[in-house]
């Protein structure tokens, strides 16, 4: 059986992937189904009764803080997306087009270092700029422009939203950056050619080929943020909670872990619900134009 | 121009953070807030004396010194079996092995969290994190691994194998030294998310706490806050340091592959 699996290619690519494939299956697949099941049970204190019942996703429906809760989620998700990939997208242009090709991977480099720095703590110096008596309220008054200490811009869903824009930066670079890279230069001089300007030339060749590398950075931030709580609790104050911060609590404070799968579940079928409809959407949009 | 500008600026935006960690770190007062006081190193100090702060780091670093093993270890695996061979349904397996790198951390958290506690009802335990950190590292690790592994020539190695040397050794003797850059680099990277990964971290510790948990009990405490400024200030010091020698492996070892240099990790 072993030799059989070794002497043929895809014997040898199978054997080969399965380490990386059943690690994935064991402790992705198998989690999410464990947590799906976990969802129709209930707990009582500390003793979990593992009959099958709705109550704990009518409980979400009944009780309007939890649709509240994820309306908003989506809600900051969405604009978080947007604005992240509106920001991202001149970047991931500017050094596809304009830097010297030896320069690239420099710019590159620079421009995923504050990813890879401590999450938490960059979090919580967000709160040092945006606070009372922040970097931007203390420059602001020093040059005169404001009497007193701006407040909307911490502790409320803003804050949030600058915060979770500013962390996911390099993932919206990075796979704009790549659909630009692979964009052949020189059907951009044909379309100049044949009389387009620059302008139309962008709309109607090079955008539509990046889209792959838009929906791609779309998605990688779209998702993930519905799963943070730490940017919430620490920037949002009391009216920016999420979602997440409600299954953080159901989880490890209320010890409602079932209802607190419930929760997850939803909130993610509704992204991913959202990111496939947002997916169908710009397949037809770009065979429209084909 | 004005795109060079506003790239210009968009690293002052990406960089502000940073900037401002070293700046409070050695200001010589316990609110972070402008105006500054005086320069002081006390808070440095007070990291070397903080015994709890000793045994996150500890439980930390070898939190992360495993996960980076063992998802570099899987990620060859991965990106060997994606540049190397044609197998049945190559890309839905690739793409199942990268989901974790769309997958919210917190679901990844809870799911584990019901697996391991309730459903096993076994203890958490550093092992249930780095099991945790290996499943979101692995996509990464694969990412930079692919950079290393695709353009290979696969003839080098049967040269090697018609030389008369074994399937195993060929690859350890001729394709190894040619992805070593690139397996360090790897872990480089895989250990620096682990390192500061909170979100499942938070939920999986068991008794001893991590790093990033730590700092997050501290920050409830207000008078602690300069002290974070100082851990911060040496974090984001190492970062740097570990990620500039993963780029120049990474570099090195694209160059070693006969790639041309795209750049990026991703």
């Amino acid at each position: 059986m072993f030799n059989k699996l070794t002497s043929s290619e895809s014997g040898r690519g199978l054997l080969l992937i399965s380490p990386p494939f059943f690690y994935a299956l064991l402790l992705m697949a198998f989690p999410l189904g464990a947590i799906i099941l976990f969802s129709f049970w209930t707990q009582n204190f500390m003793d979990v009764d593992t009959t099958f019942t709705l109550n704990n996703y009518r409980q979400i429906i009944d009780q309007p803080i939890y649709g509240a809760l994820l309306q908003r989620s989506l809600f900051v998700s969405a604009v978080v997306t947007v604005v992240t990939v509106l920001l991202a997208f001149p970047i991931a242009y500017f050094v596809s087009f304009h830097v010297r090709p030896d320069r690239k991977s420099l710019w590159l480099f620079l421009i995923t270092i504050p990813f890879w720095t401590s999450y938490l703590i960059r979090v919580f110096l967000w709160k040092v700029i945006l606070g009372y008596n922040g970097v931007i309220n203390t420059g602001l008054l020093n040059i005169g422009l404001i009497d007193e200490p701006l407040t909307f811009i911490l502790y409320n869903i803003n804050a949030v939203i600058i915060t979770l824009a500013h962390a996911f930066a390099p993932f919206a670079i990075l796979p704009i950056f790549v659909a630009l890279e692979k964009i052949d230069r020189s059907l951009l001089e044909a379309s100049r050619d044949l009389g387009e300007n620059k302008v139309m030339t962008f709309f109607r060749v090079t955008l539509p080929l990046a889209m792959p590398g838009v929906v791609a950075a779309v998605l990688i931030v779209f998702i993930p943020t519905i799963g943070d709580y730490v940017t919430p609790e620490l920037m949002g104050g009391a009216g920016g909670k999420l979602i997440a911060n409600m299954i953080q609590t159901q989880f490890l404070a209320l010890n409602n872990a079932p209802l607190g799968a419930a929760l997850a579940v939803v909130a993610m079928l509704s992204v991913t619900a959202i990111s496939l409809v947002f997916i169908l959407l710009n397949r037809r949009w770009l065979r429209g134009r084909s | 121009m004005s795109l060079r500008i506003y790239a210009i600026a968009y690293l002052v935006f990406l960089y502000a953070p940073i900037v401002l960690l070293p700046i409070f770190a050695f200001n010589d007062a316990t609110i972070i807030a402008f105006p500054l006081a005086g320069f002081t190193t006390d808070w440095f100090g007070e990291l070397m004396t903080n015994r709890s702060l000793h045994t996150a780091v500890k439980n930390s670093l070898f939190i992360a010194v495993m996960t980076a093993i063992l998802c570099t270890l899987l990620g060859i695996c991965a990106a060997r079996a994606g540049a190397m061979y044609r197998f049945p349904v190559k890309a839905g397996i690739m793409g199942f092995i990268m989901l974790p790198l769309v997958l919210p951390e917190i679901i990844v958290a809870v799911s584990l969290l019901v697996v391991v506690v309730q459903i096993f009802d076994m203890g958490l335990s550093n092992w249930t994190i780095i099991a945790a950190h290996v499943l979101i590292c692995t996509p990464f690790c694969i990412a930079i691994l692919n950079g290393a592994f695709q353009n290979l020539d696969p003839s080098i190695e049967e040269a090697a194998m018609d030389l008369g040397e074994s399937r195993f050794s060929a690859f350890r003797l001729v394709t190894l030294p040619l992805v070593m850059p690139g397996i360090i680099s790897s872990m480089l990277i895989a250990f620096t998310i682990s390192l500061d990964e909170f979100i499942i971290a938070f939920f999986l510790s068991g008794t001893s706490q991590t790093m990033p948990v730590y700092i997050w009990g501290l920050m409830r405490f207000p008078a602690s806050l300069p002290v974070v400024m100082a851990l911060g200030t040496i974090l984001v010091a190492l970062s740097i340091i570990l990620l500039t020698i993963a780029e120049l492996l990474r570099r090195r070892g694209m160059a070693r592959a006969g790639v041309k240099d795209k750049g990026g990790f991703l």
